[in-house]
């Protein structure tokens, strides 16, 4: 009798895997791997066709294959050795920086504001904020135009940082964030004799990093890569910041774009860096956006 | 040490006010429980205390100051939270060291407080921890070495055992005793746990719907209780409650016998009584014993050396709390006694005493 059973549950169990295995190969599973397959080489080959060009000969660049038939390192040599490159690459690290340091330090005392403290107008001033996220930056580039102008920001690194400064995603998602901080930490520090603004710094702040940490990878990303502003700003072109300086390789005449590719190549070096060394607080920031939104 | 005093203390939120008119005096070394259910009130009178809520009206001294208008940290006290409010990005000495911040002490004098503190609690071995490291019970200790490190005039407890296990919070109340007792700092602690309360308190503040029911030390609550919430509300399990109406000869119970007990003194009262008699008053009557209820046994819960028995008496439901390693049975009738000191009348209408003190 119990032989029987044995048997049978052996059985069983054998089915059992078989349809583990069987599963893994399932027409849902199939289509949901093959479309992500698809989605994947659809997001890398404008980068692989990028890094292949950097490679290429003008004369190849209109080939589409990926793997040039005469590789050259003389578009990098040409591109560092233009001074014009590093100049640009520096106005972008000071740019991103400066604009990341001030999103991170003002969306934060913003959202913790908002989130910590009640004060009247407070849901006003919070939709406000919220509002201007439903407008497209196409549309505030003519008031920023004009306050650059009448401010005399025109080709300046204040007139290309100022609209960063403060971002209003920034505050909706600190303030989120800030919400997850418990109310008893804050008092236990007014008791323990600290003002307002070392509760936030040595006590609030220390409590969001990995927010922190997801805002200032995305603010540096996108001012980084910023092109429409730093292009309507500055015509000086010391003062160009590498994507606006990098069309500078477009003429009238004719396109380089062995050099676009290159430049932009090496564009994607810091970002690269900066994804590789904070990826896990990028995911985990979208994550808990995600959660929290 | 300081004493604490609140004057007709009000505080409302909005059109609501939820404290109305405290009144009460903490002396100098007291450690006062406040003890009530969810939204008594009792936290909030801890928290304008803390002076993290604004009073809407009515005067808090502590000592002899009027601290109204005093931020948090003027008033020379210190706080432990529900959740410990420990900092995770700190190690236990700085968390510890954090209330030091803005003392004028020297850095040496400062890590001296600490370590001296840490020995008291027994922690020294754990101040380079981050708290993530440490057990409940070792973040509560945390959390009171850091209210100590200040050395205030008064400590402040805000339902501190709550989130520990039931064996845990045992030996934390013992430690906090006996804190109490090494240091000797006022203490006021909210709970609503009232067998926290009876162990822990000098004195016990029972609290309902933002006033004070009654002042008192453990044993006065529990032996005299002023009013039926009180009656109820320490103790467990609960005191039995029986209504009934007041006639010659004693109490006719509500759908039950005639209770030959009345009230001792000659408080005018509606004539609606309420008594009260707590379950380990109650006993199995034995041959002689004035039978004071006769039931069936609906549930018995063991308890090792004793029991409490579930006596359904067809017009009421009463529990009794009797020794021994064998209990009665479930579907037994009993008889049940209590001695009649042990009972309590209640006017049923304003739900006062009857006794007179």
């Amino acid at each position: 009798m119990s032989q029987t059973k044995f048997k049978a549950s052996q059985a069983s169990l054998g089915r059992g895997s078989t349809y583990a295995y069987k599963n893994s190969l399932k027409p849902a599973s199939v289509i949901r791997w093959t479309l992500l397959f698809m989605g994947g080489i659809l997001m890398i080959m404008p980068i692989i066709y990028l890094l292949s060009t950097s490679f290429k000969w003008p004369h190849e660049i209109y080939n589409l294959q990926i793997i040039p038939d005469e590789p050259t390192l003389d578009n990098y040599a040409y591109v560092l050795e233009d001074g014009r490159f590093f100049t640009w690459f520096g106005n972008s690290a000071i740019v991103a920086i400066c604009t990341t340091v001030s999103s991170v330090i003002f969306d934060s005392l913003v959202g913790y504001t908002l989130c910590k403290f009640e004060f009247k107008g407070k849901t006003f001033v919070f939709i406000a904020i919220l509002s201007t996220l439903m407008i497209p930056t196409e549309m505030l580039i003519i008031p920023w135009y004009t306050m650059a102008v009448d401010f005399g920001w025109i080709n300046s690194y204040w007139g290309i940082m100022f609209p960063g400064m403060m971002t209003a995603f920034g505050t909706f998602l600190m303030k989120q964030f800030f919400e997850s901080v418990p109310d008893e930490f804050l008092e236990a520090a007014r008791i323990d004799g600290l003002n307002e603004f070392q509760i936030w710094w040595s006590v609030a702040m220390p409590l969001v990093t990995p927010a922190l940490s997801a805002l200032a990878i995305f603010i540096f990303l996108g001012n980084w890569t910023a092109f429409i502003w730093p292009l309507i700003v500055t015509n000086d072109p010391v003062l160009y910041t590498l994507p606006v300086g990098l069309t500078t390789f477009s003429v009238e005449q004719s396109v380089e774009w062995e050099l676009i590719m290159t430049g932009a190549a090496l564009a994607t070096i810091p970002t690269l860096i900066v994804f590789l060394v904070f990826q896990r607080y990028i995911i985990r920031g979208v994550v808990m956006t995600g959660l929290k939104g | 040490m300081a004493s604490v005093e609140l004057k007709n203390l009000t505080k409302s939120f909005g059109k609501t006010e939820v404290l109305h008119g405290i009144d009460l005096v903490v002396k100098n070394g007291e450690f006062i429980v406040f003890v009530g259910p969810s939204g008594c009130g009792k936290s909030t009178t801890l928290r304008l205390l803390a002076g993290l809520e604004e009073a809407t009206s009515g005067d808090i001294l502590i000592g002899d100051q009027l601290v109204n208008n005093l931020e948090p940290k003027e008033r020379n006290i210190a706080m432990v939270f529900q959740n410990y409010a420990i900092y995770p990005h700190m190690s236990v000495r700085k968390n510890i060291g954090f209330g030091l911040r803005t003392s004028k002490l020297s850095k040496a004098d400062r890590e001296k407080r600490i370590d001296e503190v840490a020995e008291i609690l027994s922690m020294t071995e754990l101040l380079e921890r981050r708290p993530v490291q440490l057990s409940g019970g070792q973040r509560q200790r945390v959390a009171i070495g850091r209210a100590m490190v200040r050395d205030p005039s008064v400590f402040l407890f805000d339902e501190p055992l709550s989130n520990l296990d039931a064996q845990l919070r045992t030996q934390m109340r013992l430690e906090i005793k006996k804190l109490h007792q090494d240091v000797g700092t006022t203490i006021i602690f909210v709970t609503h746990d009232q067998v926290e309360a009876m162990t822990l308190a000098d004195r016990i503040v029972i609290m309902k719907d933002g006033h004070i029911q009654q002042v008192g030390t453990p044993s006065e609550v529990y032996q005299h209780p002023k009013n039926i919430f009180v009656a109820q509300f320490i103790g467990a399990p609960s005191m039995n409650m029986l209504t009934g109406k007041q006639v010659k000869t004693g109490v006719q119970l509500d759908g039950g016998p005639l209770l030959k007990v009345l009230p001792t003194n000659k408080t005018q009262n509606s004539g609606n009584i309420t008594i009260g008699i707590r379950p380990n008053a109650l006993t199995l009557a034995k041959d002689g014993d004035d039978v004071l209820f006769e039931g069936k046994i609906t549930i018995v819960e063991p308890l090792g050396a004793e029991a409490l028995i579930y006596v359904d008496l067809g017009y009421a439901n009463v529990i009794a709390h009797v020794p021994g390693y064998t209990p009665p049975k479930t579907g037994e009738m009993v008889k049940l006694t209590a001695p009649q000191q042990e009972i309590h009348f209640f006017d049923t209408e304003s739900g006062l005493t009857l006794r007179q003190d």
